[in-house]
């Protein structure tokens, strides 16, 4: 399906390592003004899908577009229209806050009368003008994350791409860089995020697809993919009775057994859910919305990874 | 991406570390300035009295007169070996800097040449710094010697690609240790340096005539007295060639360490 507004166009996509696949196969694309997220437990292959995106990594097979143009040949102009934002701090600790603005301007070739005037703006933006003659080693992990984001707005791309924006950091830095995203969202943004952070993604993202193993399992909307995989409410029995197990296998309602603990997603809280308050709640019954969560851990299981 | 993609965009990564190096300018001028000054010393008053004159290409030459542009030469080495060696494995292991350069529109390429270019850059400055110190005591030609400046960057083109190459290759910065003590060290002794070549027997000579530090050597020495023992023609093409084929490795090492 071609899309006229396709700013992403990724079709059959691989990545192999010697004999580990890291990505399989795998087709999406994202639109002019989205908010994409790419979900899926570590090594699932998101950070190899991304670095396909920008041209670093070679395609095993498959093809990639951006703004129509292919990766392949079209690798510089793609490049100078998009910033990257990448997973681990790669700021540059020879230099100032600022002048980490300033240089990387000129690796895109901004002129710099227009690098200086973005560098204000950036840092203006980013709450980071105070810090401007700091060394980025004077940072702390929110600021050094900001100073990450602005850096790869320098060169006022159209598209953005950001690996884990806010893994590790503390919660108000995590707001405030939410903030900044929501505010770019509402300037028409586009832009493509992956994250360990399922709340960031309900949040944020217009449409997702979750990954496991190098292979997408499902695309959609937020909402969308709890309604289809989760339920809108989730209730979690603590110790459940063999009798409720029965009647929960018996009616075929979505669940999962857990030691000790069973979680039912429903559509119908109204019903199913009084009748569990009612008749089959021995100790404690957790009843609440459903979320992205669920789906993740539906869908790639509960087992740790690495 | 196998295609060989270099522009000018390399200079605004070039103009990166040339805004690192003047951030502490006074403290890198520091090194080239004294250093030679230190072996002059050691060398030039400490062991001349020992040695007395050294024969070189037919004349005679007292023996600090005889290592002085020898000196430059070896620190035209040093000076980009290591920049493209400790420090380039720093931005690119520790630091991370090229992976952030490369999600910009430059190029493997461009980087890697940029920081090889670098590398000579630093060489250049610090010829031109012992050049004005060996002409103090004298030891400087004019017109001819303000060439061994843009000699040292194309021998700070070969030292710095070598060094590249390493980065290509060494795991850790550990490991740089072998390059250094079995590949520069042998070079800095045996390289015409501090005794002339033609006093080693034979096959000693032409070992010597391998070394690309021998080469930039005997140039400067031409450079700055008038003399060298071997052809200079052949001895510029050597150090060209020598550079070109590492320039080459070095990139062919580092697409192989850096593009996954």
């Amino acid at each position: 399906m071609e899309r006229a507004n396709s700013i992403i166009e990724a079709k059959n996509l691989s990545k192999k390592f010697g004999s580990f696949t890291a990505v399989d196969n795998v087709s999406f694309q994202v639109e002019k003004g989205e908010f994409f997220g790419l979900l899926g437990p570590n090594g699932a292959g998101k950070t190899s899908v991304i670095r396909m995106m920008y041209g670093f990594s070679p395609l095993s097979s498959g093809s990639m577009k951006v703004f129509g143009l292919d990766i392949k040949t079209g690798w510089r102009d793609i490049r100078s229209r998009i910033g990257v934002c990448q997973q681990e701090n790669t700021l540059d600790p020879d230099l100032s806050v600022e002048k980490n603005l300033i240089v990387f301007a000129g690796y895109y070739r901004v002129p710099r009368k227009e690098a200086l005037q973005r560098t204000d703006e950036l840092l203006d933006f980013f709450a980071l003008n105070h810090k401007r003659q700091d060394q980025v080693s004077q940072l702390s992990g929110g600021m050094v994350r900001r100073l990450m984001l602005a850096r790869s707005m320098i060169n006022n791309p159209s598209l953005i791409i950001l690996d884990e924006p806010t893994t590790g950091l503390d919660p108000q830095s995590r707001h405030q860089v939410w903030d900044k995203m929501h505010d770019l969202r509402s300037r028409g943004m586009t832009l493509v995020l992956t994250t360990h952070y399922m709340e960031e993604a309900a949040n944020l993202c217009r449409r997702l697809i979750i990954m496991d193993k190098g292979r997408i399992l499902v695309q959609g909307g937020p909402e969308e993919l709890i309604h289809r995989y989760a339920g809108t409410s989730v209730i979690e029995v603590e110790n459940p009775g063999r009798d409720l197990k029965e009647f929960i296998r018996q009616k075929k309602i979505r669940h999962e057994e857990l030691i000790n603990r069973l979680i039912v997603y429903t559509d119908d809280l109204d019903g199913l859910g009084r009748v569990i308050r009612d008749r089959f709640c021995p100790e404690k019954c957790l009843f609440r919305s459903g979320t992205l969560e669920d789906v993740f851990l539906r869908l790639t299981g509960r087992e740790l990874r690495e | 991406m196998k295609k060989f993609n270099l522009t000018l965009l390399f200079y605004p990564v070039w103009k990166r570390n040339l805004i690192v190096y003047r951030r502490i300018w006074k403290v890198n001028f520091l090194v080239p300035l004294f250093e030679p000054l230190f072996y002059l010393a050691a060398f030039g008053v400490g062991l001349s009295g020992l040695i007395g004159d050294v024969v070189y290409s037919g004349q005679e030459l007292s023996y600090i007169r005889f290592i002085a542009p020898a000196l430059l030469a070896t620190a035209v080495m040093f000076n980009a070996f290591f920049e493209t060696t400790f420090a380039s494995f720093v931005r690119m292991y520790y630091q991370k800097t090229f992976d952030a350069m490369l999600s910009t529109p430059l190029s493997l390429e461009e980087v890697i040449t940029a920081e090889i270019v670098w590398g000579a850059t630093k060489s250049m400055m610090a010829a031109a710094i012992i050049l004005v110190v060996i002409s103090a005591f004298g030891y400087v030609t004019y017109p001819w010697g303000l060439m061994v400046v843009p000699l040292a960057f194309i021998g700070g083109l070969g030292f710095g690609s070598v060094g590249m190459f390493f980065t290509g290759i060494t795991p850790s910065i550990d490991m740089f240790n072998l390059p250094m003590f079995l590949f520069v060290t042998p070079l800095f002794l045996f390289s015409g340096t501090f005794f002339p070549v033609s006093g080693l027997p034979v096959w000693g000579q032409y070992l010597a005539l391998a070394s690309p530090l021998y080469h930039l050597v005997e140039l400067t020495r031409l450079l700055t007295m008038g003399r060298m023992e071997s052809d200079p023609f052949i001895s510029l093409a050597y150090l060209l060639g020598f550079g070109l084929l590492f320039y080459f490795l070095a990139i062919r090492a580092m697409r192989k360490r850096l593009i996954k």
